[in-house]
């Protein structure tokens, strides 16, 4: 039987009938991926504007970024405050969702909603209040109000991902561990959180992601010698289209997707394990 | 959950004595929750209860309602929240006509493939907001790739304006948004149970018949929660209506920084956030009266 009269579902319908949902899915597939990808081929371009194809390669942009201290200071200070986020954001998210999960309760339940704020309150707002309280606090355009902000954001995902992840696990684990004389703490470092590592990692690199593509509170939150990548890119992204930003746009893709097709893979091993 | 202790035998060896320290490292583990609390509390609730606070203060400091009542003089504040609603509204709208089509397809393929098909929703999801909107940007001017090539395919004769106003901050909230759609309810249509398809092809429905009046109603708890998250996050969208929508499009988020830029008025600012943030909840209570909450904070990134 050819493939296009085999039936494709419960209801009989044939791959045949079927052709035009999955042409209408390519072009929609097509659509999400190439605007997320073209600025790589453009980030190669000899010319002043962008253009596509580039008409002459070459790394004149790269070189750009790589030479503008104001760039490079940026990239500096993002990384600086994208890992102590994810340094703080980890062990808090994880010790939350751990806490809330074993002991339950009406308490638990407040405290989850506290804690999953971030994700509702409308960023702008998070963005205005803490540049107008941290101002009082002196910690405007310092790396501590930053990392304090983005950590804020990243717990609730960090939360998620190790709830998700211990409705799966059996914490009698640690009861056994506990009869054995062991101590909480003890069974918790030792036979737990070896067992979530895959997750934790997968939460950790979440929000590293999080702070280092974070715009609005950025743009309040830091300044000066301080200043993010994101909020260097946004404010010349609001004058002209300079083509460094392409550049440094490949090279924020290359990271991020790195990094989960990195996950994911080394995820798919761990599990098969 | 697993807080009630399996039922302990009184005679069990060392019975109470677990007990008493289940009891007791219960409440201790609460505390774990600690340092996260505290950092909500630096970050969001003091910094949102003082603009909530600074919202019913006049230019002097004194106690009194003139931001709000300026809002409701003022057209041009109407007009921002109008505009607000109106392309949270479409942009949802456009998410769920392009997205269930793509969630319905990635739904009905092997399970082996959905992987691959699926980095197609994840590797624009990963990519930074601010890296999306400038390829948009990018693609959308005068003589941009889009422009170049309808005008090259004869489409349309001389380029066409699509960014710095509304349909570019569509295309662009459109594009970053879908993943948001796609996700949860790519997720609601797997969980369909399949049996109740084969049974309505049994008793004779025909395939379009049991996709209208079997999948799509069972579906549809999927759609509610991917749009509202859609729409919930767009009506706090600030970075890509700022760069798409070169002025035209005017959000309430925009015209806070807007007025803290130009006036440095903190209480008509604030007034303005906690508008946005009450319909917001709003929006988020109506919504939680049709499906559990918490299963549609899961979606977002």
């Amino acid at each position: 039987m050819q493939w296009w009269k085999s039936s494709a579902s419960e209801t009989q319908i044939t791959h045949g009938q079927r052709l035009w949902l999955y042409c209408l899915a390519f072009i929609i597939m097509c659509l999400l991926v190439i605007p997320t990808v073209i600025v790589i081929p453009m980030s190669f371009s000899d010319s002043q504007y962008l253009e596509f194809p580039p008409q002459n390669w070459s790394l004149r942009w790269y070189d750009e970024y790589l030479d503008t201290p104001r760039w490079m200071n940026a990239t500096a200070t993002s990384f600086k405050v994208a890992t102590l986020t994810m340094l703080v954001a980890t062990p808090f998210g994880t010790m939350a969702a751990y806490g809330l999960f074993v002991s339950g309760g009406r308490l638990g339940k407040i405290v989850f909603f506290l804690l999953m704020t971030p994700m509702i309150v409308p960023v702008i707002l998070i963005a205005i209040g803490t540049f107008y309280v941290f101002g009082k606090m002196g910690i405007v355009n310092s790396i501590l109000g930053l990392v304090l902000a983005h950590t804020v954001l990243s717990v609730p995902i960090v939360m998620i991902i190790i709830t998700s992840a211990l409705r799966t696990y059996d914490l009698n684990q640690e009861r056994v561990a506990q009869s054995l004389g062991s101590t909480r703490f003890r069974a918790f470092f030792e036979i737990t959180l070896p067992q979530l590592k895959f997750s934790v990692l997968t939460a950790a690199l979440l929000a590293f992601l999080t702070s280092f593509d974070e715009v609005i509170i950025s743009i309040f939150l830091s300044g000066g010698g301080n200043s993010t990548l994101t909020k260097q890119m946004f404010s010349a992204l609001r004058d002209y289209i300079d083509p460094t930003i392409a550049a440094i746009s490949t090279l924020m893709i290359l990271l991020s997707t790195g990094l989960m097709l990195g996950l994911q893979l080394f995820g798919d091993k761990t599990t098969e394990e | 959950m697993t807080s009630s202790p399996a039922p302990h035998r009184e005679d069990a060896l060392n019975a109470t004595k677990l007990r008493v320290a289940e009891r007791r490292q219960s409440l201790m583990v609460l505390a774990l929750t600690l340092p996260a609390i505290i950092a909500v509390c630096l970050v969001i609730v003091i910094p949102v209860g003082w603009l909530f606070s600074l919202s019913f203060l006049d230019s002097s400091g004194d106690l009194s309602l003139v931001n709000y009542e300026k809002m409701i003089a003022y057209k041009s504040y109407l007009r921002v929240f109008k505009t607000t609603f109106n392309v949270s509204f479409l942009t949802t709208f456009l998410c769920i006509v392009i997205g269930y089509p793509l969630a319905y397809f990635l739904s009905q393929i092997p399970r082996k493939y959905v992987g691959l098909f699926m980095l197609t929703v994840l590797l624009p999801f990963w990519t930074s907001l601010l890296v999306r909107t400038y390829a948009w940007l990018v693609m959308l001017q005068r003589n941009g790739l889009i422009n170049n090539f309808a005008i090259d395919l004869g489409i349309w004769e001389v380029p066409v304006k699509l960014a710095h106003n509304l349909n570019g901050t569509l295309i662009g909230m459109v594009h970053i948004m879908l993943p948001f759609l796609v996700l949860p309810l790519y997720a609601a249509m797997r969980r369909i149970d399949r049996h109740a398809l084969q049974a309505a092809a049994n008793l004779g429905a025909t395939p379009v018949q049991a996709f209208w009046q079997i999948f799509v109603p069972l579906s549809l708890p999927g759609v509610v929660a991917g749009s509202l998250i859609v729409f919930v996050l767009c009506l706090g969208f600030y970075v890509t209506p700022a760069v798409l929508g070169g002025g035209k499009v005017i959000l309430v988020s925009m015209q806070i920084t807007a007025i803290l830029e130009d006036q440095f008025n903190w209480g008509a600012a604030s007034a303005l956030g906690v508008v946005l943030l009450v319909s917001t909840f709003a929006v988020l209570l109506l919504a939680s009266r049709f499906l559990k909450l918490d299963s549609v904070m899961f979606g977002r990134r």
